[in-house]
């Protein structure tokens, strides 16, 4: 009997992926728990096991087909297939095998997917002249004359609206006015399309290459442009002596690798001056939901990794309770498997303050994009030999800008600015970190 | 050649009505009508001259009877040409009115016989010459006309048709009416009104067939009383018209002794049939039943694509509203809108004294479709305002679903019953129950609380009873 491969729960809001590359053909043996297949999500690459040992006796999707979880992907058969090792090319594969493989593969994939999830449009209700009835038994209360005659220019059906009239009639207002929400609904949902790419000269174009954006860079953008649509964001800026925690770093470095087996960094610091910050200033912890505000007492802070496939930001849970050795170890761990495709989906949800560290790159000062729904993004930038002015004196400092992008709607201005500097002092006087001030 | 969006051929009821629609969504509309005057058989030889002498007549019978009873003593006296000449005016004024209706509309109206000569082409004989008109719709709205009975010559002066017994030089002595159908009574009212004796022959065993029996039989009482006489289960057989009067051989339809009736005028009165000669309509196909009848389908359009047909031409009953909401719904299907008929709420209405007006299922159809029903009846003489005005024969029926109380049918026999039946139509447009009309508030003294009382009625709490 054949075992369905079917798309997993990819984790909370994740309702479709695009397949990816397929490890196994038509008529390969696959062992139980072995990659198939790979599945590009909203948030990260997952790779679907075999759910059990035989052959693939079928694949019922192809790379780039965009699949519903829970859709049909393809299925073993039991039996032992020709032997083949896992990510077989077709180069690898006996001459003789193809047959199977022809005849297992149908010549149109099923349509899965998404377009299980378009919703058939109603036909429109046809008027006879000898039935009054739309569809409705005899004793329900039928719509109203005018109503009725809407319902079916609509191809509403009465059960459709709710009815206003006396034991619930549907009258002509509620057909209008269910008309006039589906065409708000219909008109916000396709979001205003962006107009066609103005034309390119010939010689141009051909020097263009047109690359389809990966569901995560697609992701990216749709999530920051919702940010920007949705928070009223705006950005405060302050900078930080960075030489209490460089000289920090200096003077324990080797101690502290010695002792946990990671690198003393700095996010780790910043981390800590964040949830020590986030204490304080609860608003920029908090998110808006609807008509409230939810304050969130645990701390997990998200640290954007950028990686070649686009950013990704882990998230590191309950970092108030962590020492700044644990911080440091997550952070490594996180950027290595960012770096890999290795992040699973539930270790980048739940978020609720994002560090990004734009310094890393030579960034001097940038204005980082909240990401929503949390309220509140610090940006890190280079550190940098400033000159600055101490006790009347022209000085050089390592300095850092720092910025704080947030949400205006929650976050008040003098809470941002607190905030900020809150981070700052804890970073110019570590001590203050371990004296809880 | 001019290119219409639709052209209407007849400009009745359902004619106008549709061509006025059309134009108000938008389309160039012409229509095309025989008569020198529009408005159809309803408006000129139907509907309204018949309202016209039946409220004359009406006023003349109550001057001669009802006035000394409220006080005023008068003597009647008849001038039938000057009551001729006044339902002459009320025709023109309406007939104008829809030629102003027209015009306003900016519908272009051609004058003479129209003929469908190709799927969108129609030719108007007008006295002039032919015009040819291009349509990329067509209705058919050319109605009905009078029925006739075999071995029976209408020749519109001693053996009349409806046509020509609105024009009656003078008061037949004694009229006989064949068929005790709603024309029939309308008609055999107004001349015995005026001073007939009428005699109404009827092949069935009950008048006004499809009418609620109840009403039916009152219907029959009231008019007996006013005496008009009814032979029931009679057909005539033979009419002489070779002496001065009119004699006929009246014999019953179950078989039995022969019987003569002498009179001066014979109404022939048995129905209508749908009116499509000379329309073309075998030269482009379209198909009708033996009788003339256009089949349509459920938006009015016959097998030939463009070509549609609504009011007396098609299924249905032969009435003037029924066909005006076949217009707009044609009207509004063509606009792309969705035009619809309910062709459960048409009213009916007998302009008889008292009226008869009925709307939905009538008692004897509820029966034979097994549902179980309520009733509430309300007698006019428990209305105050019937009692003033001396009006209380008849009463108001109301028929309601045992179980969900909807109003299924309601029929009203009384004065003012054909105005009063709107509100009963309104509600059972809307599914509204017996209870939603007893809940609504009726202003008194008026007739209509006859109808709120019958609603409570069903309920079994009538307040006046």
């Amino acid at each position: 009997m054949a075992t369905e491969i079917r798309v997993p729960a990819l984790g909370e809001s994740v309702v479709e992926a695009t397949v990816g590359q397929w490890f196994k053909e038509a008529g390969d043996a696959v062992s139980a728990d072995e990659p198939l297949v790979e599945l590009e999500t909203d948030k990260v690459t997952v790779e679907v096991p075999a759910p059990a040992s035989g052959v693939l006796s079928e694949i019922v999707v192809n790379a780039g087909d965009t699949v519903a979880v829970g859709a049909l992907l393809g299925a073993i058969a039991e039996g032992a297939g020709k032997a083949s090792p896992a990510r077989s090319s077709a180069a690898a594969k006996p001459a003789t095998a193809p047959a199977p493989k022809a005849a297992a593969k149908p010549a149109t994939p099923p349509p899965v997917g998404l377009k299980e999830l378009e919703r058939e449009p109603h036909p429109r209700e046809e008027i006879t002249p000898d039935t009054y009835d739309v569809g409705e038994t005899d004793d329900a209360m039928p719509p109203s004359p005018a109503a009725r005659k809407l319902l079916a220019e609509k191809g509403l059906k009465p059960s459709d609206v709710r009815g206003s009239g006396r034991r619930g009639q549907v009258l002509k207002g509620d057909v209008t006015a269910q008309a006039a929400e589906a065409l708000l609904t219909r008109e916000r949902k396709p979001k205003p399309v962006a107009p066609p790419r103005a034309p390119v000269a010939a010689d141009d174009e051909s020097r263009e290459e047109r690359v389809r954006m990966t569901r995560l860079r697609q992701t990216i953008a749709k999530r920051l442009k919702e940010a920007q649509d949705t928070a009223a964001m705006l950005t405060t800026f302050n900078d930080v002596n960075m030489s209490a925690v460089m000289q920090l770093r200096r003077d324990y470095r080797e101690d502290f690798e010695k002792k946990h087996g990671v690198k003393l960094g700095f996010m780790g610091f910043f981390i800590k001056a964040c949830v020590q910050a986030l204490r304080d200033i609860p608003a920029v912890n908090a998110e808006i939901d609807g008509d409230d505000l939810v304050y969130k007492n645990y701390y997990h802070i998200g640290v954007a990794v950028g990686t070649d496939r686009g950013l990704v930001v882990p998230v590191i849970r309950d970092a108030d309770t962590m020492s700044l050795a644990e911080i440091e170890g997550a952070i490594a761990d996180f950027g290595m498997r960012a770096r890999d495709g290795k992040l699973g989906l539930a270790e980048m949800q739940g978020g609720t303050f994002t560090i990004s560290n734009g310094g890393i790159y030579g960034s001097m000062l940038s204005t980082p994009i909240l990401n929503a729904p949390q309220s509140g993004i610090l940006g890190m930038h280079r550190i940098e030999e400033r000159a600055v002015v101490r006790d009347g004196k022209i000085v050089a400092r390592p300095m850092m800008y720092l910025a704080l992008s947030y949400d205006h709607r929650v976050v008040d201005g003098k809470e941002a600015v607190t905030f900020l500097v809150n981070v700052k002092e804890s970073l110019e006087n570590p001590a203050r970190l371990v004296l809880d001030l | 050649m001019t290119t219409y969006d639709l052209v209407v051929i007849g400009t009745g009821p359902g004619g106008y009505i549709c061509a006025i629609r059309a134009a108000q969504l938008g389309m160039k509309v012409a229509v095309v009508e025989k008569r020198a005057t529009h408005g159809g058989t309803c408006l000129n030889v139907g509907c309204i001259p018949s309202k016209a002498l039946l409220h004359a007549s009406e006023a003349y019978a109550e001057a001669s009877h009802d006035f000394a009873g409220m006080g005023i003593k008068v003597k009647p006296e008849l001038d039938l040409p000057a009551m001729l000449a006044f339902k002459d005016s009320g025709v023109k004024g309406n007939v104008d009115g829809v030629a102003f209706l027209l015009k306003k509309n900016k519908i272009d109206a051609y004058h003479g016989t129209g003929r469908i000569t190709a799927p969108h082409t129609v030719e108007v004989a007008e006295s002039k010459g032919k015009t040819q008109l291009a349509a990329k719709a067509i209705v058919i709205a050319t109605g009905s006309e009078v029925a006739h009975v075999p071995g029976i010559d209408i020749d519109e002066k001693r053996i009349v048709s409806s046509t020509g017994a609105l024009s009656l030089a003078k008061v037949p002595k004694r009229l006989v009416v064949i068929g005790g159908g709603y024309i029939g009574l309308e008609l055999g009212s107004l001349w015995s009104r005026l001073g007939a004796q009428v005699t109404v022959v009827e092949m069935l065993h009950s008048i006004t067939p499809g009418l609620d029996g109840e009403l039916a039989k009152q219907l029959q009482r009231i008019l007996e009383k006013q005496g008009l006489t009814f032979k029931l289960g009679d057909k005539v057989t033979k009419v002489d018209t070779k002496g001065k009067g009119v004699t006929l051989i009246v014999e019953p339809v179950d078989g039995g002794k022969k019987e003569t009736l002498d009179c001066d005028v014979v109404l022939v009165a048995v129905g209508r049939v749908p009116n499509t000669e000379g329309l073309g309509l075998d030269d482009v196909g379209v198909e009708t039943h033996a009788r003339g009848r256009v089949i349509v389908d459920h938006k009015y359009q016959t097998n030939v694509p463009g070509i549609y047909a609504i009011g007396d031409v098609i299924a249905g009953p032969m009435l003037a509203h029924k066909a005006e909401e076949e217009g707009v719904a044609v009207a509004e299907d063509l606009a792309g809108q969705a035009g619809h008929v309910n062709y459960d709420v048409i009213p009916s209405v007998v302009y008889t004294a008292p009226e008869v007006a009925s709307v939905g299922e009538t008692e004897e159809q509820l029966k034979e479709a097994g549902i179980h029903y309520k009733v509430g009846k309300f007698p006019f003489t428990a209305n105050g305002r019937a009692k003033v005005n001396r009006t209380t024969d008849g009463f108001v029926k109301i028929l309601a679903d045992a179980e969900t109380d909807r109003v299924l049918g309601v029929h009203i026999i009384g004065a003012e019953a054909g105005t009063m039946i709107a509100e009963a139509a309104v509600l059972m447009e809307f599914g509204g129950s017996a209870e939603d009309l007893a809940r609504t508030c009726h202003a008194h003294p008026t007739l209509n609380e006859a109808v709120k009382e019958a609603a409570l009625a069903v309920d079994k709490r009538a307040l006046h009873m």
